[in-house]
């Protein structure tokens, strides 16, 4: 198996393709590849885009991937859509938005349901961020599930995150929960061709002014129309001078350390859920636990404490 | 744990812009814990091809009610078999009359649910058929 | 209508009835289902009364067919004085194999012609562009140049038939092909009749035939509604369509609700460019799907007429010619089974009765084979045949409007009429037509109600004979269409020969013209005539306004 993380390595499409899937269902073939392919990571630039329902995000990556491809540079596209709570399956239709993209070699899209995670994200993200970026991606984006409230997430894995934001969504600001809001490097207005424009980047601005006082770098608002591919390229601007910045002032380092962080608390998570739940001589022991709960014999701490006794011993 | 679901892409291939049916296939397949990826409207057999690759899909759904089966679907199962992908499902539906479908099958569709298909029968096929 | 104290006592002894005969029985011996709905999930009593539509006033509310507001007819003789155009859609292959089934229809009694165009021809593609591989003549004629127009109608009376042609996105041109071939025979461009379907708004909500984005096809419909207007004054420029809406899923409320809105959309865009309503509304026809539910189709038909009046007058509308909701109608073509095809035959006699006591002018009855394939001849005459049954037999057209005071009809003719006025209410909400496009509200509500229906059927909470109860295992043995398979490599030929033969710089030059105009705000329809004379091929007239408007993409809704 070590040659489907050559053939990644390579750049080889069905590789990439299959190291993903692989890794999403965490198939044991999955984490050799991953440690193959983790010393050629780091060097793709990771965006994080996120934004209520209707704001656009789609067709914004689309512009935007295909101004990265004029200047000669690489793509991959991570596309989130949820999954139901109830079948656990999903409709992911954002590559809808890519069509034009669909042919150019140096674009990969990938759509990924968000299988249980909260967030925003999959719990998968990590490996296809680095499957990406190993397989020779200058720059790797990240478009989160549209819910507008737990986004927090991807923070966590993105060298530089979007927020976008539409006028006339209501109170667009208001309707972002707090959290949300000051998680941007860069706001964008997109939609910028319709009324309550004005009003948006004035309120993004007010925002910036409070959360960013005494800061070195003030985040910018920037407004796009993506339909019309307009303001595409001061986005890319200020996309490679937020680059520029972090490598200046080591924010690099802090934000690549956060990502590491989490995709090792990630990995342990999925490790001891496995191990607790999978393997057979956990099995029986947690149905009778869960039982006993139940029954009130027993509370869920004393439970937990019996169960990570054992792993812990 | 190993954490599988089936994919598939449910694509119109070619000029027709009737969707009513692989939408509601789409969502039928959702309900069933499938991930379904709608390509949309009017694509040709590389940009369907493409898309599995990059998708990695488990199956590919075409639906097609314009007539033009004979030769859309036929391109999509040679591109597929051509990048080495004959281990993906091909399964078509639409306006496909009878005397057409063997002709399909030996070129590599599997399966073709026409009108009045329940969408249950759909979701047992691919269950039972998916090869990987 | 009757007397409030008559109505008291009506109610009291409704009520009488339902406890001491209705109820008791249902008790004993339940009830075939447990509700009613209709298929826009309104419920249906099991008794309409006086008391139902006893706030109705007849002079106001329904009137006489011919006046205001017209619930009963657009015209004071409806039937008795014109049946409704017997209009069967039909087009396959080439050219040629679609002017011998259109004279083959005219010789079995059908009155008015109606073009169906291949795939290629709908967005504006010649047969040898690469994206109509696959798809020459597979649904409807192929249609690339006047050459293929000429020969299309060769030997048929085109000013003394009417005919209509289902051609959306590349409309003005096809149109062109048609208005310059009737002057090329020396018939004049005056006396034609016919309309051109031309509805885009349709396009982006259900069929999804368009080409350019929303604001420059809308201009291009504007264009020939003053077109239309000055120079083809009998001709419909519009048939504002409920069909397709109808056939990608909506309930019948829906199909109403959005399609009169969409009527009321364009009379809008073409006031705003300075056209006086009474010149160009009296050209606007609609199109509507007879689906499975009898008195719900007719309800919604006789609702349509009425709202559509209102609205115009609103409008500002002084004619009466402008407020007439003329309307075609067409069979549903979903409602059609592959399993046991001769049982469609009874579906479409049923549908198209409906229409009938509706008061469509114009009516399509589908062919039972049409869930496998496109008409074969046997089917299609059976499906003429029928409208004829209706139409010498049944008596049904003696009486206008015969169905009019119905207590169930007119009940559910208001309760369609009141919801399409809460569906625009939302609409409005969200910014009005195009803006509720773009935010996909009228995609989803049709998804949601196609999905609904869907799961209806397959839980059995809806029976399909022959799909889901009733079912027969047997071999579909019935003769299937086949259709010429030289006719591609004709075409191609055809449109070689004519690039070769035609003056190079006239047509050029007209393209250049075109160009211009379609930049700037000159009405096209002349420039695109220019185009069409000098053997531009739709693809390449096409092409200009592509390069001029761009293309529209639709967001995936489900």
């Amino acid at each position: 198996m070590k040659d489907i993380a050559k053939k990644v390595l390579d750049g080889d499409p069905r590789s990439i393709a299959r190291l993903i899937t692989l890794a999403e269902n965490n198939n044991p073939i999955a984490t050799n590849a991953m440690k193959d392919i983790h010393p050629h990571t780091g060097n793709a630039h990771v965006i994080g885009i996120t934004g209520v329902m209707g704001s656009g995000k789609s067709t914004l990556i689309c512009e935007l991937t295909r101004l990265y491809r004029k200047q000669g540079r690489t793509v991959g596209v991570i596309a989130i859509d949820p999954t139901s709570p109830f079948s656990g399956g999903a409709l992911l239709g954002d590559r809808v938005r890519m069509m034009e993209l669909a042919m150019d070699e140096g674009v990969f899209i990938r759509s990924m349901g968000t299988r249980g995670m909260l967030g925003g994200l999959t719990s998968a993200v990590y490996d296809v961020v680095e499957i990406l970026d190993a397989s020779g991606k200058d720059v790797v984006i990240v478009e989160t599930v549209g819910v507008g409230q737990a986004e927090v997430d991807v923070i966590k894995i993105a060298d530089t995150t979007l927020v976008i934001i539409v006028p006339g969504l209501g109170d667009s600001i208001q309707t972002l929960k707090a959290g949300v809001m000051e998680i941007a490097d860069i706001y964008v207005v997109n939609k910028a061709d319709r009324s309550g424009v004005e009003q948006a980047i004035a309120e993004v601005e007010s925002l910036v002014d409070i959360t960013c006082s005494g800061k070195e770098r003030k985040t910018p608002v920037l407004s796009t129309i993506a339909k019309q591919s307009k303001g595409i390229d001061k986005l890319l601007n200020e996309i490679n001078n937020h680059k520029k910045h972090l490598e200046k002032t080591k924010e690099f380092e802090k934000q690549r350390r956060l990502r590491y962080e989490a995709e090792l608390v990630e990995i342990i998570r999925k490790r001891l859920m496995n191990f607790i739940f999978d393997e057979s001589k956990f099995k029986g022991k947690i149905e009778d636990l869960l039982d006993q709960i139940r029954k009130k014999k027993k509370d869920p701490y004393t439970a937990a404490s019996e169960i990570l006794g054992k792993i812990l011993k | 744990m190993v954490d599988r679901k089936v994919r598939v892409l449910v694509a119109k291939p070619g000029l027709d812009g009737h969707d009513r049916g692989a939408k509601i296939v789409a969502r039928a397949l959702r309900d069933a814990g499938m991930e379904v990826i709608y390509t949309g409207l009017h694509q040709t057999a590389e940009m369907i091809v493409e898309a599995a690759v990059q998708e990695d899909v488990d199956v590919v759904g075409l639906s097609l009610l314009s007539g033009a089966h004979m030769t859309l679907f036929v391109d999509v199962a040679k591109l597929l078999k051509q990048k080495g992908m004959s281990d993906v499902l091909v399964v078509g539906g639409g306006i496909i009359p009878e005397g057409d479908v063997s002709k399909l099958k030996e070129e590599g569709i599997s399966a073709v649910f026409g009108p009045g298909t329940h969408c249950d029968e759909i979701v047992d096929y691919i269950i039972k058929n998916v090869k990987r | 209508m009757v007397d409030k104290k008559e109505i008291e006592k009506i109610r009291i002894e409704k009520k009488n009835w339902q406890e001491n005969c209705y109820n008791p029985l249902v008790k004993k011996k339940p009830g075939r289902k447990k509700k009613f709905e209709n298929l826009s999930s309104n419920e249906i009593k099991s008794l309409y009364t006086p008391e139902d539509i006893s706030h109705l006033s007849y002079l106001k509310d329904i009137g006489f067919p011919g006046e205001f507001p017209f619930l009963r007819g657009v015209y004071p003789t409806m039937h008795r004085g014109q049946l409704w155009t017997m209009r069967q859609f039909a087009g396959f292959g080439s050219a040629e194999e679609t002017n011998e089934r259109y004279k083959y229809l005219l010789e079995h009694g059908e009155t008015g012609l109606s073009v169906a165009f291949d795939y290629p021809t709908l967005y504006g593609y010649d047969t040898d562009h690469p994206l109509s591989r696959g798809e020459f003549g597979k649904c409807g004629v192929a249609i690339s140049s006047l050459k293929d127009m000429e020969i299309l109608f060769s030997d048929i009376p085109i000013d003394k038939v009417t005919t209509s042609m289902t051609i959306n996105g590349p409309a003005p041109i096809v149109w062109g092909f048609y208005i310059a071939n009737a002057e090329n025979r020396g018939i004049s461009k005056d006396i034609i009749g016919g309309t051109i379907q031309n509805d885009i708004l349709k396009e982006y909500i259900a069929q999804k035939s368009y080409i350019f984005p929303p604001e420059p096809s809308m201009r291009l419909i504007v264009d020939t509604f003053e077109y239309g207007s000055k120079y083809v004054p009998r001709w419909n420029t519009i048939s504002i369509s409920g069909y397709h809406i109808r056939e990608a899923g909506s309930t019948a409320v829906q199909e109403l609700a959005f399609t009169v809105g969409d009527g009321v959309e364009y009379v809008k865009w073409a006031m705003e460019r300075g056209l006086n309503i009474d010149d160009f509304a009296p050209r606007l026809s609609f199109f509507f799907n007879a689906h499975n539910d009898f008195f719900e189709e007719i309800a919604k038909y006789r609702a349509a007429r009425r709202i559509w009046a209102k609205e115009l007058k609103k409008l500002g509308a002084k004619k009466t010619r402008s407020m007439l909701m003329r309307f075609h109608t067409q069979t549903a073509g979903c409602s059609l089974t592959a399993q046991q095809p001769e049982i469609n035959i009874v579906r479409v006699a049923l549908q198209g009765l409906a229409a009938v006591l509706g008061g469509t002018q114009s009516l399509h009855t589908n062919s039972m084979d049409e869930a496998l394939a496109l008409p074969s001849e046997k089917a299609v005459r059976i499906a003429l045949r029928t409208q004829q049954i209706i139409a010498e037999e049944s008596g049904v057209t003696d009486a206008i409007d015969p169905l009019g005071g119905s207590y169930y009809i007119e009940w559910l003719t208001d309760e369609m009429e009141e919801q399409t006025y809460k569906y625009w209410d939302r609409v409005e909400k969200l910014g009005g037509v195009l803006p509720a496009i773009e935010k996909g509200f009228y995609q989803r509500e049709i998804a949601q109600a196609a999905y609904k229906y869907q799961k209806e059927i397959d839980d059995k909470k809806r029976t399909i004979v022959g799909v889901n109860d009733y079912q027969l295992d047997e071999e579909i043995d019935i003769p299937i269409l086949k259709m010429d398979e030289k006719g591609e490599e004709r075409q191609i030929n055809r449109l070689k020969k004519l690039r070769k033969d035609r003056n190079k710089q006239k047509y050029e030059r007209n393209l250049e013209k075109l160009r211009k105009a379609a930049e700037g705000d000159e009405n096209t329809m002349p420039h695109i005539l220019d185009c069409v004379h000098s053997y531009a091929t739709l693809g390449e007239t096409c092409r200009v306004l592509r390069d001029v408007f761009g293309e529209y993409e639709e967001p995936a809704i489900f």
